[in-house]
């Protein structure tokens, strides 16, 4: 298990090392350098910048700088377009906001569509069944664009009973929409996955046997379905976690809500690469960080898996 | 009991002509499909939305570009869906027709699914087929690389690249394109791996038929099932990427639209009360995504059916 850990490291680190490179020759490779702008600067001007940000090294002592300081000081360099803030700063702003709402997101997801999946299989083709399997269907085609703007109009505008944006760590009735706009198609999407894997465990032999020997019907499911069931929505769960924080950009938008996603977009818009590349790495950090996670519980919970 | 010999003959023949034709698993497989009521439906839905993809333009009285100034500066009272002014679908905030914008953005969201499942299905299929066919070596680095790409935030990646490279309609499908394949590769290299030590591989081998035409002619041929089933549920996922993206303005530019920025505008209106702005473009990429998912639930049943 530790050499398993050790070796899925040794290829995490590569990857992000390849993703911070390709990101900055990316950003070289684009038309125009971060002060192209309508009217030209004068060449002294646009020489000092460049000798200010580092811009007239040569490329490789460029990326190494780059890489460096991230990787030691953990220090994104100063964001382009305001001079007195840097990436670190406007990342510190946004990601507390993001990690709430998206932790939130992820754990409700997580807990209802689990829940909803092994009540469906446990009862199958009765009512119960029918209304989980109907809800994670519709569910399936309401993301998190969708379900923001239906949100906002149903609980705000109709009802009047949560504001319609805005953000406020003490205040939860600001948190309840974007949780509910993000996990609502994961939440769907690991119902149905559960529902099947929880069936075809049920059917399996050892179920049976635990029947057989007289174990009430609940302790059957929590101490032997389950585990195995979780298999395949534990391999899912990768791609939920990186849809929560990439769903960040479309929350903070819709609802004001000032994560980490506004930073990016604003920087989008704002063409100031310094910050799309290093909340783009910071994310790709973590996204690689949680599939080493998932990883790593998929071998914890299948005892079939030897490494 | 006299044996009608007449009626004999005509079971004999009638076994025969059954033991020669033979059912194929393929149209056992279609028979499946036809006879699963949802994918029926939504194939049928697809049908209808495609009809109105191609021949909605002829429907509409007004164009996607012309401004009506009559219902101008007052759509919230003048510009509601009506059959007397021909806005079918009533008019956007600047009084355009809604019914030739969501004509045109049917358009352009079933051309990015259908174009990124495209790009998906012939370079994740080869890729995928390559690697588990080669095995060894290049198998691994083969792999390694999808692994690499797959741990890339891509929809970050995206926008970096919409951003930096111009907001075009080619920018957005070889963004798309970009990441798209990955899991079909996945997906592919493990059937591969499984249909490589057949029998009929193997005598193609023997018989020194090349490697790259074992995998076009006989390796390939007989992954479409999987294949087809998988770009199914692809085409949905490409237009949800791409609406995601055209939500936040970043996708696909005016005058063109897809239903992403149509839905983005009817959001940020709907509090002027002009509700249907939201509610059209909405109604056809939910009903939309259904018919892709139907169909596709469909297809993986009718090819893979456990409970026969």
């Amino acid at each position: 298990m530790f050499a398993y850990i050790l070796r899925r490291l040794a290829i995490a680190v590569p990857t992000l090392l390849l993703l911070i490179v390709l990101s900055f020759l990316l950003m070289h490779l684009a038309p125009g350098g971060p002060f192209t702008q309508e009217r030209a600067l004068p060449p002294q001007v646009l020489a000092n910048l460049n000798a200010k940000y580092g811009l007239d090294d040569p490329l490789w002592r460029q990326i190494w700088n780059y890489v460096w300081g991230i990787v030691v000081h953990f220090d994104f360099g100063p964001s382009f377009v305001y001079p007195d803030r840097t990436v670190n700063q406007l990342i510190a702003d946004g990601f507390p906001v993001t990690l709430t709402y998206g932790s939130l997101a992820f754990l409700a997801a997580v807990a209802v569509g689990i829940t909803l999946g092994t009540l469906a299989a446990i009862r199958q083709n009765t009512w119960l069944d029918y209304l989980a399997v109907g809800i994670s269907i519709g569910a399936q085609v309401l993301p998190n664009f969708v379900m923001a703007p239906l949100l906002v109009l149903v609980l705000t505008l109709w009802l009047g009973w949560l504001p319609g944006g805005g953000w406020s760590f003490s205040d939860p009735s600001f948190w309840i929409m974007p949780v509910i706009a993000l996990s609502t198609s994961y939440m769907a999407s690991i119902a149905r996955i559960t529902r099947s894997s929880m069936l075809e465990v049920l059917g399996s032999n050892h179920i049976r046997t635990a029947r057989a020997k007289g174990m009430p019907e609940h302790r059957v499911i929590l101490r032997h379905a389950l585990r195995p069931a979780m298999l395949p929505v534990v391999s899912y769960l990768g791609p939920v976690f990186v849809s929560m924080i990439t769903g960040s950009v479309v929350i903070d938008i819709y609802f004001s809500t000032g994560g980490i996603g506004k930073a990016f977009v604003d920087s989008a818009l704002n063409r100031d690469y310094a910050v799309m590349m290093g909340v783009t790495i910071l994310v790709g950090a973590l996204t690689i960080l949680f599939n080493l996670v998932v990883d790593i519980l998929y071998a914890w919970i299948d005892p079939k898996i030897r490494y | 009991m006299v044996i009608d010999e007449r009626k004999m003959r005509s079971l004999a023949a009638r076994m025969a002509q059954a033991e020669v034709r033979g059912r194929s698993p393929w149209a056992d497989a279609r028979r499946r499909f036809f006879r699963n009521k949802a994918a029926m439906a939504g194939l049928m839905i697809l049908v209808l939305v495609a009809l109105f993809a191609i021949f909605g333009g002829q429907a509409a009285v007004w164009s996607n570009e012309e401004l009506d100034f009559s219902v101008m500066g007052q759509v919230a009272t003048m510009g509601a869906p009506s059959w007397s002014n021909g806005h079918y679908f009533g008019t956007d905030d600047l009084g355009r027709d809604l019914f030739a914008r969501t004509v045109q953005g049917t358009q352009i969201s079933l051309l990015v699914g259908i174009v990124g499942a495209g790009i998906a299905v012939i370079v994740g299929t080869l890729y995928g087929a390559v690697a588990g066919y080669v095995g060894g070596r290049t198998d691994q680095a083969m792999m390694r690389l999808v692994d690499i790409l797959m741990s890339i935030p891509y929809m970050f990646v995206l926008i970096l690249l919409l951003v930096m490279f111009g907001r075009s309609m080619s920018m957005l499908f070889l963004g798309i394109g970009l990441i798209s394949w990955l899991d079909m590769a996945r997906i592919v290299r493990g059937q591969t791996l499984s249909l490589k030590n057949r029998e009929f591989i193997e005598a193609a081998r023997a018989t020194g038929v090349p490697t790259w035409r074992i995998i076009t002619r006989h390796v390939v041929p007989n992954l479409l099932g999987v294949v087809a089933v998988y770009a199914t549920l692809l085409v949905p996922l490409m237009i949800l990427t791409e609406s995601f993206i055209s939500f936040l303005g970043l996708g696909v530019q005016e005058p063109l639209t897809s239903w992403g920025a149509l839905i983005s505008e009817g959001a940020g209106t709907m509090n002027y009360g002009t509700l249907w702005q939201l509610a059209f473009p909405l109604f056809f990429f939910v009903i939309t995504l259904f018919g892709f998912f139907f169909v596709g639930d469909g297809l993986r049943d009718a090819l893979d059916p456990k409970d026969r």
